[in-house]
Formats: C-alpha cells, structure tokens, sequence
C-alpha cells in the first residue's frame, strides 16, 4: 500500500464526498443519493478484459471440469467453517486486486454443520472424503443444530406433510438464506464505526423489561447484538490475515470493493444458505470509481478490472450440499443476487457507469450463472441502458428482470432481491424464507379426502373422498378450500418451528450485523404448482372430467373430455382462477399467527424444483400425467399458451403482486428469430417487451435467448459448453450442470420461437 | 327486430401476437383464412381455405386486440397486422379492422398482403394502413405461376398503386434455393422495388420447412420437402442485391 493510500485512510477517506446525514449515522442510502452520478449514455465508454483478467479466470476455468466430473472439486471436511476458520486463500496471490476466499483454496468447499450435521456427514459421504469423529460428536452431542432442533420441534402432522412432499423444500436441514447484510457498510464507515453502533444499541437494551412478554425479546436481542459484535471483529481479524485493516473506512475505490467483498465473503464462509445474496452494490461502488477517475487514480480499464476481479470471486462462491439438495436447487447455484439500476424516489435513474461495469462482466468473463445479474427494469431507464440490458440478455441469457414500478412503492429505492424474486430493503429488512407448497397436489387431496394420491396415506384432513362420475365444479372447490385452510395452518407452523431454531443454533451473525436493529421481518410463504392448479380447475369448470378409480376408491388418474382455456392465452376464464388461488391462499396464510410477528408474504416460484415437484404428484385433471413436470414459477404449463410469449406473459401479469410480494417468477424462452429480424432490431425490440411488461404489471422475467439445436448439442457434449448459461425460474444455471432430466424439462419447455 | 345490424364479421384462422417478425415491434396479429394462391412454400397451409377459420366478429377482434393497446404503446413500437391467409380475401372485414385497429385503438397498422387482390383494397382501406407488407415471390412471370398458381401482373398494379400514394411498404421476398434464388429473378424484384421509391426496407426470409408438420396435417403433399434452406451465404447474397439498387434490405 502506497504512503498516500495510506495516509487517505487515516484522514480523507471520505474526502470529496458530499452530505449529510450519513455521516452522523449509519445510512448507505442517503450516502448514494448525495454523491451518485447518475450515466444516461450508452455502453461505448466500456473496456475488455485485460491480459491479466483473462489469466486470472483461465486459472478459475482450468479448474472446472474436474469439478464437473467430480461434483466438488475438493473439501475441507476438517474444519467447520467460521469467518476466520481458515487461512488465507488465493487465485493468483501476485495479481488478484481483489483477495478472498471461503477456504486456503478456489473452490475448495466448507463445512458449516450448525445447520445440521446430516447434510454435511451425507455430503461428506457421497464425495468420498472422511467424517470427522471428532466433530460428528461435538454437533450431535455436545452442540445442537438447526436440524435437531427443527425435528424436536415438529409435529407428527408436518412431518407427514413434509414426507408427502405437499409442503417441500423447507430450509430444515440447511441454511435458510435469504438475508442480505449491507455490505456496503463496512466500506462507507469501516468495522470499528459499526461495532460502536452496534454497542450502542445493545446498551440500549439494558433496562430489565418491566413487560413480562418483553422478557424474552429482550434477552434474545441482547445476545443477537453480542454476537452481531463478535461477528464484526471476526470480520477485521479474517481481513488482517489478508493483510488488510478494515477497521476504518476505505479510502479508495479499490479498497472500498474490497471492503465490501470481505464483508460478503465473512457471511459466505460462515452461513450455507440457500441463497446468499449480495444486495445492491454497483452504484455504491460507483462513488468510488468515479472518484479515483476524476483524481486520475484510475483509467477506465482499471477500473473495469476491479469489477472483474470482484465478479470472479462472486462466481466461485461455492458450498457443501448433497445430491438430493441438487436435485431440487439443480447446478449448484448460491444466488449470489445482485441489483442493478432502478428509479430513485426523486425520479433520477440509478443507472451508474459501474452498472454497465457489472454487465460487461459478461462479456469480459464469459457468460455465467452467478453472481445472478438482477436489473430493475423501469420504462423510465436511460435508453442507452435499457438497450445494453437486452443486448446482453441476447447474447449470454444471464441476465433478469425485475419491475422497478412495484418495488419502489413498496420497499423504496434502497432495495435488492435475495435468491430470485424477493424484494427486501438492504440493511433494514429480512425475510424468513418458507420454500413452498404444492397446489397441484392439495387440489388431488381435495378430490381423494385428503389422501395422497401416490400412497394412499392420509395426510391431510378427512374430509371423504369426492364420489362423483364426473367432477362438479362447485364441489371441488368447497374441498379444495378445506384442504388449503388445513395446508396454511401446517405450512405456517412449520416454518414457526424452522425460523425459531434457525435464530436460536445457525443465527446469521454477520448479516445481521450489517442490519438495523428494527428490522423488518417477512414470513415468505410461497406456492408451486400454480399453473397445473388453475388448468385442473378450467377443465372440471368447463370440459368433462372423470376420475379414475383404484379399488380403494383413490382417484389416481381423471379423463378429461372436450376444451377447456388454458390459463396463460390472456383469457380471464381461466386466468382469473390462477388470480384466485393466488389471493385466497395469501388470505389463508395471513390468518395464522408467525415467528417475532414476521408480516405474511407468498411467492410464486419453483426454482428449478418444478422437475421434482411434478414426479411426486401424481396425474392431474388438466390431462397432465403423473410425474410429468410442472411448469417453473408462475409460468403456464408447456404448450398450452399458444399466442405467443407476450400473451402469456400478459396472463402471469394479471397475478397480483399484492397478494405475493414475495415474488413472481416468469421464464420465457426466445429464439433469436422471435425477436425480430436485425440485430440492432432485436435489442431494441427486446427493451419494447420489457418495458410493456413493466407497464401492464408484470413483476419478473428470465429472458433466454436461445436455439433449442444449441441445447441439444450441449446436453450431447457438454465440453463444448462450459459457460452455457440458461435462466431457470428466477436464477441462472450452467446448462452442464442440470440434471438429464432437468435439461430435458428445459429443452420440451415452449419455445417462443418465430413462423 | 327489423332493425337487426348485420355485424361485420369475418373468417378468422387465429391470432397471436409476435415481436420484429410481422412489422416492427410487438404486434398483435390477425390471422385471416383463405387464400387465392397456393404457394409450394406456404408455412401456413392450415390458413389457405376460408372454412379452416372461424366466423367471427370485428368486435371479438378488436376486444381480443384491445388487451394488448397498453403494453404495446408501451413497448414504444408495435401495432396490429392483419395477415392470412390473404386478408384481401374478406376486404370489407380487413377494413373494418384495420379502421378500428388505428382509430379505436390508436395503434399502427400493417397490412401483410401478396398483392394479388390489391384491386379489391379500397381507398379507404389503404388510408386505414400505415404499412404495407408486400410479398413479391418472384420477378419471372412463368416461375411466380409454378410458385402460386397466379400470375404476377396485379400484385406489380398493387405494388405501384401503393407507390402513388406514397404508402410505406416492407418488401417480402422468400429466398427459396433452386427456385426463386437465381440472380436475374432477384435482380428482377429489385430494380421494380427500387423505382417504386416507397419501399422503405425489404426483408430477405430464408426459406424454411418449420410447416411441413402442417401440410402433412392437412393430408397435402409438401413438395419442397428436399428443398434445403438457403445457406448465410446465399441470404447475403440476395440481400446485397436488393442493397445494390439502394434498398434497405434484412
């Protein structure tokens, strides 16, 4: 470190930087609206990659096929991760200008058992390496986890639900994620400011409640704030072995990218959640960048570098988990989400050089599925911008959309998506992530009386089985509304039992510590099945359906007889019995009582879990056969919207938002052809879709551009493919890395393409 | 009632809508059934008689595209066109949309056409058209019979009609290999589209069988079954030609 950067820390760090209420207390947001500037042209400023980036991802990239093949590339599976477990890593120690790893090694994955022991000693297990006895002792008798807490705490009811999968994918024997520390923090003020802050609030808790229901809050809270403080000097100490002093405020752009960075990596090396987001970083750092340009500390290729280097250490985030974890979350994504761009409440684009910086990536580095580029997408967005988002949608398939015109409102300016769709102001909100539950298949208990309609067992209430020859509307719906009352409650409760031995053995110490101590909190409930649920209930409305019977009674297959709309063609007929399910299951959960008063939210969302969600439920009255896949999120099922993407999309726009502020995911898959003749056509062409989406209500979209010739190619030879990236519902997936099945599911999905 | 008002309906095969494919921008498109040529190429044989459509009213129509006005004024280009089928088939149906589609519902209008019943397109009709799809298949009297059954003669009338009114056009000209690929034939189209001077771009369409499936549906032989695709090559070829007598070509 030069004697001047030296110095800057001491004195200047914030030299040249304006305002305000930020320095007096702990606020980012009021730190970027004073001293952003906001980029209104187009991408031509924009530099390549330099000789030393392209060595530094060579390096990375070497690696990946033997971690294809094998699955890890390598463990370190005697040493439960903390935020200081282990020492320093590297790439390439002589030219990162960015250091960090989660372990000694890129790639090399950590054990973090507190979630729970099984999923590591099964991990452990299944790549091949050694379960410690040692530690299986200290996590199973001496140290309890989440896991073990969860199931001492379950019920004998949600255990069935869970085992029948109608409630599935809960985050019980893993990390539950979903929380985004303000990392940006620790960059604006440095450690020390925030440990002070965070004193300053624990001693505010001192007084012994007098409110006897204040008691235990209190000393929850108490303990939260002294491990939020350990978590902080953890945080200094794993960034000194670097050799790096946190504990005051970066003083340049370099510095603050890397302050940033430590803070996100302490987070990573200590908590395996199911997603690990990174918040909305790029403006931010822009303050810095343009800073360090206008003191000619920087040329813009530096500058570009510094991102890249950055984005190389997000895509090689990397965590344990067992097949039957990938199996359901396929192509090991961590959803290191970052938002870009977005209005700001006074009506000036958050739209940054350093926005543009974070999209080049794409090209500099290759395409690929993480960190998962998330752009908040309003009409009102600089042009030059709009068109570089749809140019690199064309060309990588790595980026998503989200509508900047609900969050706003709702969540203000400041906000970011952790994992896919969930929409969270950065550093005062959290969620509590509840998976989802499976409509489709409460829609066949409410036809079999609450049966499963694969063992027979009853799982959810006795209500009697439907006996009629043909399915009577009216009928189905009165039992579905039964069986769906039954679901929430259980659903609810669950996630009660998940989210309170979540905070009480795997607390997100660092996270929060770079979170206000008010948080706000939601209970992100969330459904699958949703297109297969409103296409049943078309057909029993409007053609003849007949359940098939086994000798038990158990209707295992229904025949259905004449049309029936399909929801996904823009048709209210059927679109606005999606729109109902949506409403009346976010009504349902909200009469049930949640963890620390958490406010009920639903998302309407499967990841890539569509796949595993269709093979345990069985055939379904819309003619969709037993074990075939749902369709993902909230698209339409597979060859049923037959107008066209747009119309489609005009369909998934209807489901309110304010009944899933959660989120609600749409994939649409182009080919190249679909959107118009020229390149330059097909760019603009593309914004024009995005920009009617925003504008009609839609929340999200995956846009993949993309020749099914191409994916079959890659599912025949993969070698050739290492950076395919595709969008699945709301996160990016190397194609590679699927599933057979799962790539078949991708490839069959309707392809919008053009005749 | 005496006073019944016979509704303006129509023979509709389907309608979709389509980015950058069918005029500029996302548009909300009108299939019409039935067809006076019979093109060996057709992608969309299902649409060539007038009973595989559906009757259907200028209302249901303009209902079904009125769900769209919002998002495609906002997607900052787009409209509705009207294709087929040969929607100058049913010229009073495609007029009473086309009318409706611009003045109820403020959108653009494209008229996707052959041009072999441009005589049947009243004044009226044309004001109502922003643009005008014109799909010349061939230059060579004898090969546009081969490829259509038709003659060529009253989509050239058409073609200069639209030039004396100064209404835009978009050029459509299907590259076929071994059929409408020789030089002298695209040259052909390209000196005429040229002197026209309203022919504000021509869209090259490679040649593609992604219709077999239908004509096969159809119980119709597919004649250009071993016909191949027009290589990158062979596009850029033609559309250097049309660039050659200074079109616009894609």
């Amino acid at each position: 470190m030069s004697t001047q950067h030296a110095e800057r820390i001491h004195s200047g760090a914030w030299d040249g930087f304006k305002g305000g209420l930020w320095r007096d207390a702990v606020d980012v947001r009021d730190f970027i609206q004073q001293n952003y500037t906001p980029y209104e042209g187009d991408a031509a400023f924009l530099a390549g990659p330099t000789a030393r980036t392209a060595a530094i991802w060579r390096r990375i990239t070497d690696l990946f096929p033997e971690e294809r093949a094998k699955g890890v590339l390598d463990v370190s599976w005697d040493t439960p991760s903390t935020i200081t477990a282990h020492a320093p890593g590297y790439i390439d120690r002589d030219n990162e200008l960015i250091v960090g790893l989660q372990t000694d090694a890129p790639l090399k994955r950590a054990i973090m058992p507190n979630g729970g022991w099984r999923m590591v000693a099964g991990a452990l297990e299944t790549y091949g390496y050694p379960v410690d006895p040692q530690w299986e002792k200290v996590f199973t008798v001496h140290r309890k986890t989440h896991n073990a807490g969860v199931f001492d705490a379950y019920t004998p009811e949600i255990r069935a639900a869970r085992k029948a999968g109608i409630v599935t994918g809960l985050p019980d024997a893993y990390g539950r994620g979903r929380i985004i520390g303000d990392y940006r923090r620790v960059a604006l003020y440095g450690v020390d400011r925030l440990i002070a802050a965070k004193r300053e609030e624990k001693t505010g808790l001192d007084a012994a409640p007098r409110d006897p229901r204040a008691v235990e809050d209190t000393i929850r809270e108490r303990e939260e704030l002294a491990e939020q403080i350990r978590a902080l000097e953890e945080l200094k100490a794993m960034a000194a072995s670097y050799g790096q002093d946190i504990s005051g405020p970066a003083a340049t752009a370099q510095q603050a990218i890397q302050w940033l960075y430590f803070a996100y990596l302490a987070a990573v090396k200590e908590q395996n959640g199911a997603a690990m987001s990174l918040g909305r970083t790029s403006t931010f750092l822009d303050v810095y960048l343009e800073r360090d340009l206008a003191e000619g500390r920087l040329t813009e290729s530096r500058a570009q570098e510094l991102i890249d280097d950055f984005i190389v250490k997000l895509r090689i985030v990397r965590f344990l988990r067992t097949p039957e974890y990938d199996e359901l979350f396929s192509g090991d994504p961590t959803w290191v989400t970052e938002s870009i761009g977005g209005i700001g409440a006074d009506g000036r684009p958050l739209v940054t050089r350093t926005s543009f910086r974070y999209l080049q990536t794409l090209y500099n580095l290759g395409p690929a599925p993480e960190p998962n580029m998330t752009v908040f997408w309003s009409p009102k967005l600089p042009q030059g911008f709009k068109e570089f988002c749809a140019q690199v949608s064309i060309d990588t398939s790595s980026v998503q959309y989200e509508s900047d015109e609900l969050m706003r409102p709702r969540f203000g300016d400041d906000t970011a998506i952790a994992c896919c769709v969930s929409a969270m102001e950065v550093g005062k909100q959290m969620q509590f992530f509840g998976a989802r539950v499976n409509l489709a298949k409460t829609l066949l208990y409410a036809i079999n009386g609450g049966r499963d309609e694969i063992t027979g067992e009853q799982v959810g209430p006795g209500t009697g089985p439907i006996e009629a020859e043909v399915l009577d509307y009216d009928e189905v719906v009165e039992r579905f509304d039964r069986q769906l009352e039954w679901l929430a409650e259980t659903y609810v409760h669950a996630l009660n039992v998940i989210h309170y031995m979540h905070d009480k053995y795997a607390y997100e110490r660092l996270e929060m510590a770079l979170h206000d101590r008010a948080v706000r909190r939601t209970m992100a409930c969330g459904i699958a099945g949703l297109a297969v649920a409103a296409d049943s209930l078309s057909a029993i409305r409007y053609a003849t359906v007949r359940p098939v019977r086994d000798a038990s009674g158990l209707a295992v297959d229904y025949t259905v007889e004449g049309e029936y709309p399909a929801y996904g063609n823009n048709d209210d007929r059927a679109d606005g019995l999606a729109v109902r399910l949506v409403e009346e299951f976010m009504h349902k959960i909200r009469k049930h009582p949640t963890y620390r008063d958490a406010e009920h939210t639903q998302s309407v969302l499967t990841i890539t879990s569509n796949v595993v969600y269709g093979k345990k439920t069985g055939s379904t009255p819309d003619g969709r056969r037993a074990g075939e896949p749902f369709s993902p999120g909230a698209n339409p099922m597979n060859g049923r919207d037959t107008h066209g993407y747009v119309a489609s999309s005009m369909s998934v726009a209807k489901l309110p938002y304010a009944a899933a502020e959660d989120g609600i995911s749409l994939t649409n898959t182009v080919t190249p052809d679909a959107l118009g003749r020229t390149r330059e056509e097909r760019v603009r062409n593309l914004a024009g879709v995005l920009d009617g989406y925003t504008a009609v209500g839609g929340f999200h979209m995956n846009v993949n551009v993309l020749n099914r010739d191409t994916l079959l190619d890659a599912m025949e030879h993969p070698e050739k493919y290492p950076q395919l990236t595709i969008r699945v519902s709301g996160y990016a997936v190397n194609f590679v890395r699927l599933t057979r099945e799962q790539q078949l599911d991708v490839v069959n999905r309707t392809f919008h393409g053009s005749l | 009632m005496l006073t019944t008002v016979l509704k303006p309906s129509g023979s509709v095969h389907s309608w979709d809508l389509s980015t950058g494919v069918d005029g500029p921008g996302t548009r909300f498109v009108v299939f019409l059934a039935g067809c006076p040529l019979n093109c060996l190429y057709c992608h969309n044989p299902d649409t060539m008689r007038m009973a595989s459509g559906h009757r259907t009213t200028a209302d249901e129509v303009v209902a079904e595209a009125a769900k769209y006005t919002a998002f495609i004024h906002a997607s900052g280009s787009g409209g509705a066109t009207l294709s087929g089928g040969e929607p100058l088939l049913q010229p009073a149906f495609t007029g009473e949309l086309l009318h409706r589609f611009k003045h109820e519902l403020g959108l653009h209008t494209a008229l996707d056409t052959s041009g072999f019943l441009g005589a049947r397109a009243d004044d009226a009709l044309l004001a109502d058209t922003d643009l005008v799809l014109l799909d010349i298949k061939s230059w060579d009297r004898a090969l546009y019979r081969r490829l259509t059954g038709q003659r060529l003669e009253p989509t050239l009338d058409f073609a200069r009609r639209l030039a004396d009114l100064g209404k835009d056009v978009h050029l459509r000209f299907v590259l076929v290999p071994g059929l409408t690929d020789p030089p002298e034939n695209v040259a052909g189209v390209a000196a005429f589209a040229a002197s026209l001077g309203n022919v504000s771009r021509v869209d090259v369409l490679p040649f593609h069988k992604l219709g077999q499936s239908k004509w096969a549906a159809l119980g119709r032989e597919f004649t250009l079954a071993d016909t191949p695709a027009p290589t990158a090559e062979q596009v850029q070829a033609a559309r250097d030609a049309f660039a050659a007598h200074g079109l616009r070509a894609v």
